[in-house]
Parts: structure tokens; C-alpha cells; sequence
């Protein structure tokens, strides 16, 4: 099942970016429109106005951080490029978050109005963080309503983006990973134990072993790095796919080989990103590796925890 | 009336599927060369009848393989910058991401004939068969061009190359990447002074990154160089080792009326050129080119819009990355021409002096040899005429982003994909009349 997951995600990624952008820009429906009367303080014309302004603001958000995170495998990325983005997603970012209309989207998350299959993706990607306090937290803003469900796996293992406002100091995921958790992290929760608790057996391999030692390191460490990760450099790394592959399938390794921050060349960003929360129980121990370096590509712990995780999905899509 | 430009040379790369991907005249403009996406370099000759024909062909580049980071480095040619020509050899610098060449093409139309130890094949010969010596003679033969890497300038970029310049003192040149330019003096290779870092201690703290640098025509400390964030610095070498800090930095405040989320990206300069005067600095953003003067840098004194019909089509560029393309710029030999590319093949001219201007398009099907080109017009709304192009239907995918005008002469190259169109000016070849643009109709 999970093969099969795996494969269509490849090959949807296979196809151009513009695709996934078309997808959005073309009429998806928005959340805010169905909590359209939440907004609080706007009259019904000014609400329309507001929130066609907003729906276009979300969707330039949602384009930029699909750019930041499809990029070429076998070359670096084209840093002006990268950079224009990112600033364009902090632009973006600074002023939904200066009207509080970042604030009425985690709210809007919270209601629960929208049912859960709606609600997938935020609900995946809040299922791989552990931590009950809102630390920051990586998540795709990204709506997925309409889509496939092979798209939407797709945009879970990739699509970790922590875009964090330094100076306003409120962070994004932060406040969305609080509501979000609320709502319904508890009922994946005790399902990621489980699972992880058998991934960590003794008949995993090495860096299995070495995790456990040092798991109870892993929540410092973790803080410490989160606390790095914290600013818009984790943009650059989510080229993402933080987990590695050592599968035989030479798509797959592109696509989910992990991100050195050796595209930039720059140690201390790479730290920063590859400790980030990886998204999830399983990845946690895995991020111990990264925060003392680069993890080396296609570790078998990585792949074997982006399997588990989209074994975790595919439960949850198919409700079992 | 005048006619814009006529005699026409196209060439189509060896390899079609090869996109150009720089051009450049040669200092004296006999000579221009051409580098691609496949690491070749094709340089041009312009035959007394005022044509120009492939000259020489090399390999200049080719692809390698960054282990470090597992990374391939493309091969591609960024840029092409020509050494004075002093003898009858021809020197240019070619660069790719990471490493810098300097070629020397020279001629041969000689060879030594008549070796005692070797035959005609080179082979060796049988010692014991010798049975005279002669001294071997020089005789004519077919001439042979030959290019050859006199200098390999490696290993001193973390990011990818895009402008290289020659100072003006022909003895050191610049290379500049994404966050830094290195100064190197062309005799040595092991070595070079970094004059410019942009990079911030943090990485996260990453805002802005050099898109283009290129030295002063005549004064060997002054150097420019642009930004993403759409500023221009001006940088005083004489003044300190590194030149963080600018002598000048040039940059039009947006009004804050018309600010939006891709401000910062239409405002990228993907673009600079010194005028060839030395007093003006023509810059390339992505909806128009203006011309600065050296001592005001509140505002440019020109601005000239290239394609302001796609301002409300920006979010459409940016999905398809369209907004992030480079297009360069260039002066005519008296400075008093302007000309930049656009898309559909377009490429436009601007008038200095009369604020007139034409759109011009290099497409095979438009150009045939000694024929004229016509005037194009890209409109909104409703085609007036038959030579009108809707906005709706301009094809992005054509791009005009190397230009490049003869150093004296109304002779211009315009690489449009794998092709490049050489256009000169019928009624004043020369250039001593400028580029009349007065009869041409005007939007």
C-alpha cells in the first residue's frame, strides 16, 4: 500500500510545478469562504473585497512556498531565485499576520466545521508533531479541498514549511499547531505510538540504536534546534524532503533525497533546518542525527520513517 | 524614408537543441562570440562584405560532477567577456557556474614539414633508416583556427557565477556570484582577492544577492554592481579592500501607492551597463530599463517601459517563473540607443534623444535575408492592425534575453533560443548617423 502511495506521489511531483501551482490559483475553494461570516468587524461588502483580497493573498503564499519546495534535484537551485520567493512568502507572511488574518485562519481551523477528511493534510501534518506546547511547528497553509488524495500525501511529505516572523514574534505554525492540536491531534496520537514503539526495536538497524540512547537527549536538542529553526533560512532548506531514500527507485531517491544545505554550502543553516521537526514521532529521533550535521543521504531510518509516516496517512484517509 | 535595419545574417547553433545563453562583440566588434547551454563557444567573423561568419567553434566548458554535495555543475556558458586585441591572437574569458577560462584562438596557416625523427603521420622513425639530416621547413596550409585554455580560474565561488568583467587596466578582471566578487589579476590563478561578500553570518538572514557586477570603461577602481532588491551600488576600490560599503548606491523609492507583493521581484535588476562614455548606467528590471546618471542616485534621469502591458499579468508570470528571467541591456556606440529584449521574440530600442521607440522581432518566418523589419506593436484591447499582436497571445516561451550592439558600428546580435540574428542598419552601417528611429511608427 504504502509502495503504491509512493509511487504516485513521485509521479505527480514528476510533473511540472505550474501544475500544482494551476491547481490552486484555479477556483479552489476557500476556507475562508465558508467562514466567511467568522471574519469578524467587516460588513458584508467589505467582507467580499477583503476576502477576495485575501483569498488572492493566500494563494500567491501558497504558490511560493510550492516553488521553494519543487526544485531541481540534480542541480543547485537558483539562489536569486530562492531568495525573491522567500522574501515575497515573508512579505506575505509579516502582513496576514500585522491584520490578524492569520489569526482568524487558525480559527478557522479550530471550529471543526469542515469534516475531517476535508481537514486531511492540517491534520497530518499536525499528527507528526508530538510537542503539546506551540512550539514552532512546520505545516503546509496549504488547502487541499478538491484534491486527490495521492496529491495530498504528496504535499504532506514535502511540503513542511515553517515560516516564522522573527520580529513579531508570533509564529505561524505556532499558533496554528496550537489550534490544530486541540482539535484533533489526540486521536492520531496514540496511533503514532504504537508505531513508533515498533520501529524502535531491537531488530531495526544502527541508527536505531543509537536513537534510543540518546532519546532523552532528543527533547533538548530538539529545543535548541527548533529554537534555530525558527526564520525564514528554514525555507531554503525545506527543499525538504528531509528524509532520505536508499530505494532502488532512482525517482524516488530524487525526490525525497535529503536536502543538504550544502546547496548553500552553509553548515550552521543546514543545522538549523535538518533539526527541525521532521514531522512526526518517527522523525524525531531521526532529527538527532542532523543537528550534528548533514544527515547522509539515504539513511535507512529516513525511509524507513517516511514509509511508516505514509502508512500513517493512507490509515487515516482510508479511516481505518 | 529610412529603413530600421536590413541585412540580415542568421545562424543556427551546430547544435539545435543547445540554447544560447550569452553574446558578445569583441572589443574592435570584428569579431562576436556566441556561448550556450551544451558549454560551446561559437565566435563570428565579419567578412569585408559585412557579414559575419563562423570562425571558430571549441568546448569550452563541460559538465562536471560535484561530488561534495552531489550536485551537477552545469556547463552552460554565463558569460563571455573579450580581451583587447592585441596581436593577431584572440583572447576572451568564458564562465560557467564555477570556473573561469581564459582562451586563446589564434590562427594557424603554417606547419613544419621535414622532421628527421618523425614522418608525415608523427610517427617515429627507425633511427637506422636515417641515412641524412635536413632541416624541416614551414609550408602554407589550409588555415586552421585553434583555441586553447591558457588559464583556468577555478575554485573560488561557493555560488553560481553570473558576470565577469575586464578592467579597464586589462590586467585584472572581476567575477561575481550570488553573494560575493573576487577580484583576479589574468596572469594568476591560484589566487584572488575577494572585494565584495554580501553573505550574512546567518544564512537565514539571507535577503538580497548580486545579480550582476561589471567594472567602469575607463576608471580601474570604480566598479558596479546590482542587487535583487533592485539597488545599484556604485564601489569605490581606492577606498578600502572590501568594498561592502558603497561609494554610491542608486535606487528609485516605489511609491508606496503601488506597492504590492511582487514589487521586490519586478524591481531585481537583472541587468547593468556603464554607457560607453562612463558618465550613465543603463539597468535592466524586469518591466523596464533606466538610465542613471553617475552623479544622481535618488532617481534615474530615464526610464524607459519595455513591456508594462504584463504589470497586471505578474502573478501569472511568477507561476510559470517567467518573472524570474534575466533579460540584459545594451548601449549603442554613441550611447544615444538603448536596447533591451522582451518575449515573443520582441526586442525593442529606445531613442534617447527623440523618447521614440520600436518593437522589433527576430523569428525566422519575419526574417529573411536583405528584408526589412517591420515595426511591431503588442496591444490591450482590440487589434488595429493586421500587424498587431494581443498581449493574450504573446508566447513566453520565446524570450529575448542576449542582445548585444557592435562597440561602434549599428550592428546588433540578438540570440532568440538556439538562434541568432545578426541585424544591420542599411542606410548608416557605420553608425556616424546614429540609429534614425524618427519614421518609425511609434505606440
Amino acid at each position: 500500500m504504502s509502495a503504491c502511495t509512493l509511487v504516485s506521489v513521485s509521479t505527480v511531483l514528476g510533473c511540472h510545478s505550474c501544475f500544482r501551482v494551476d491547481m490552486f490559483s484555479k477556483g479552489t475553494k476557500r476556507k475562508f469562504s465558508d467562514d466567511g461570516g467568522e471574519m469578524s468587524d467587516e460588513s458584508l461588502g467589505g467582507a467580499n473585497v477583503s476576502s477576495s483580497y485575501n483569498l488572492q493573498r493566500q494563494s500567491l503564499l501558497d504558490m511560493s512556498l510550492i516553488k521553494l519546495q519543487l526544485c531541481h534535484m540534480l542541480v543547485e537551485p537558483n539562489l536569486c531565485r530562492s531568495v525573491l520567493i522567500a522574501n515575497t512568502v515573508r512579505q506575505i507572511q509579516e502582513e496576514m499576520t500585522h491584520d490578524g488574518s492569520w489569526q482568524a485562519v487558525t480559527e478557522a481551523f479550530c471550529n471543526g466545521s469542515q469534516s475531517p477528511s476535508e481537514r486531511l493534510v492540517a491534520t497530518e501534518v499536525l499528527c507528526r508533531s508530538r510537542e503539546q506546547d506551540a512550539e514552532p511547528k512546520l505545516f503546509s497553509v496549504i488547502s487541499y479541498e478538491g484534491c486527490r488524495e495521492e496529491e495530498v500525501v504528496a504535499d504532506e511529505t514535502l511540503c513542511s514549511v515553517s515560516v516564522s516572523d522573527a520580529a513579531s514574534n508570533v509564529c505561524l505554525s505556532e499558533s496554528v499547531g496550537h489550534c490544530w492540536e486541540t482539535g484533533e491531534l489526540r486521536v492520531v496520537e496514540s496511533d503514532e505510538e504504537t508505531s513508533e514503539g515498533s520501529r524502535l526495536g531491537p531488530g531495526d538497524d544502527d541508527d536505531d540504536d543509537e536513537d534510543d540512547e540518546d532519546e532523552d537527549e532528543v527533547d533538548e536538542e530538539e529545543e535548541s534546534s527548533r529554537e534555530d529553526s525558527k526564520s525564514m533560512g528554514q525555507v531554503f532548506g525545506t527543499f525538504e524532503i528531509k528524509n532520505g531514500s536508499s530505494g532502488p527507485d532512482s525517482a524516488l531517491e530524487e525526490l525525497f533525497s535529503d536536502v543538504d544545505a550544502s546547496y548553500y554550502d552553509l553548515d550552521t543553516m543546514l543545522t538549523g533546518i535538518q533539526s527541525a521537526p521532521k514531522m512526526g514521532p518517527y522523525d524525531l529521533l531521526d532529527s538527532l542525527a542532523p543537528s550534528h550535521g548533514p544527515p547522509s543521504l539515504g539513511s535507512p531510518s529516513n525511509c524507513r520513517s517516511d514509509l511508516n509516516e505514509l502508512d500513517h496517512i493512507m490509515e487515516i484517509i482510508v479511516g481505518s | 524614408s529610412r529603413d530600421f535595419a536590413v541585412g540580415f545574417n542568421f545562424h543556427s547553433h551546430p547544435n539545435s537543441a543547445d540554447v544560447i545563453s550569452t553574446v558578445e562583440f569583441s572589443q574592435s566588434g570584428e569579431f562576436l562570440a556566441t556561448g550556450d547551454k551544451g558549454g560551446r563557444v561559437v565566435i563570428f567573423q565579419r567578412e569585408p562584405q559585412g557579414e559575419y561568419n563562423v570562425y571558430s567553434t571549441f568546448q569550452s566548458h563541460d559538465p562536471e560532477f560535484d561530488y561534495l554535495k552531489s550536485l551537477e555543475i552545469e556547463e552552460k556558458i554565463n558569460k563571455i567577456r573579450w580581451l583587447p586585441q592585441l596581436h593577431s591572437a584572440l583572447f576572451l574569458l568564458t564562465t560557467n557556474d564555477k570556473t573561469i577560462k581564459l582562451w586563446k584562438v589564434s590562427e594557424r596557416d603554417k606547419q613544419p614539414e621535414g622532421y628527421n625523427l618523425k614522418d608525415e603521420e608523427g610517427r617515429v622513425k627507425d633511427i637506422s633508416k636515417i641515412t641524412s639530416l635536413q632541416v624541416p621547413v614551414l609550408r602554407p596550409m589550409d588555415l586552421l583556427v585553434e583555441a586553447s585554455p591558457r588559464r583556468v580560474f577555478s575554485n573560488a565561488h561557493a555560488y553560481h557565477i553570473n558576470s565577469i568583467s575586464i578592467n579597464s587596466d586589462c590586467e585584472t578582471y572581476l567575477s561575481a556570484d550570488d553573494l560575493r566578487i573576487n577580484l583576479w589579476n589574468l596572469s594568476i590563478t591560484d589566487r584572488s582577492f575577494n572585494i565584495v561578500d554580501l553573505k550574512p553570518d546567518n544564512m537565514e538572514d539571507l535577503t538580497e544577492v548580486i545579480t550582476v557586477a561589471e567594472f567602469h570603461p575607463h576608471h580601474c577602481h570604480l566598479l558596479a554592481f546590482s542587487s535583487s532588491t533592485g539597488t545599484t551600488r556604485l564601489c569605490d576600490m581606492r577606498s578600502r579592500a572590501l568594498c561592502d560599503q558603497h561609494a554610491k548606491l542608486f535606487e528609485e523609492a516605489v511609491d508606496p501607492a503601488s506597492r504590492s507583493f511582487f514589487s521586490e521581484l519586478i524591481s531585481s535588476v537583472s541587468d547593468v551597463k556603464f554607457s560607453h562614455s562612463g558618465r550613465y548606467l543603463l539597468t535592466r528590471d524586469y518591466l523596464s530599463a533606466k538610465v542613471w546618471d553617475l552623479n544622481m542616485e535618488k532617481k534615474p534621469v530615464e526610464t524607459y517601459q519595455v513591456h508594462d502591458y504584463l504589470r497586471s499579468k505578474l502573478c501569472t508570470l511568477y507561476e510559470s517563473d517567467c518573472i524570474f528571467d534575466k533579460f540584459e541591456c545594451a548601449w549603442n556606440g554613441t550611447d544615444s540607443v538603448i536596447m533591451t529584449g522582451a518575449y515573443n521574440n520582441f526586442f525593442r530600442m529606445f531613442d534617447r534623444a527623440s523618447r521614440r521607440d520600436v518593437t522589433l522581432e527576430a523569428s525566422r518566418e519575419v526574417c529573411k535575408r536583405r528584408a526589412v523589419l517591420r515595426p511591431r506593436r503588442v496591444c490591450i484591447g482590440r487589434k488595429r492592425r493586421e500587424s498587431d499582436i494581443c498581449v493574450d497571445s504573446l508566447d513566453f516561451r520565446k524570450k529575448v534575453l542576449h542582445t548585444a550592439w557592435h562597440p561602434t558600428d549599428n550592428i546588433i546580435a540578438i540570440a532568440a533560443r538556439n538562434n541568432l540574428y545578426i541585424f544591420q542598419d542599411r542606410h548608416s552601417p557605420s553608425g556616424h548617423h546614429g540609429m534614425n528611429v524618427n519614421e518609425l511608427d511609434i505606440f
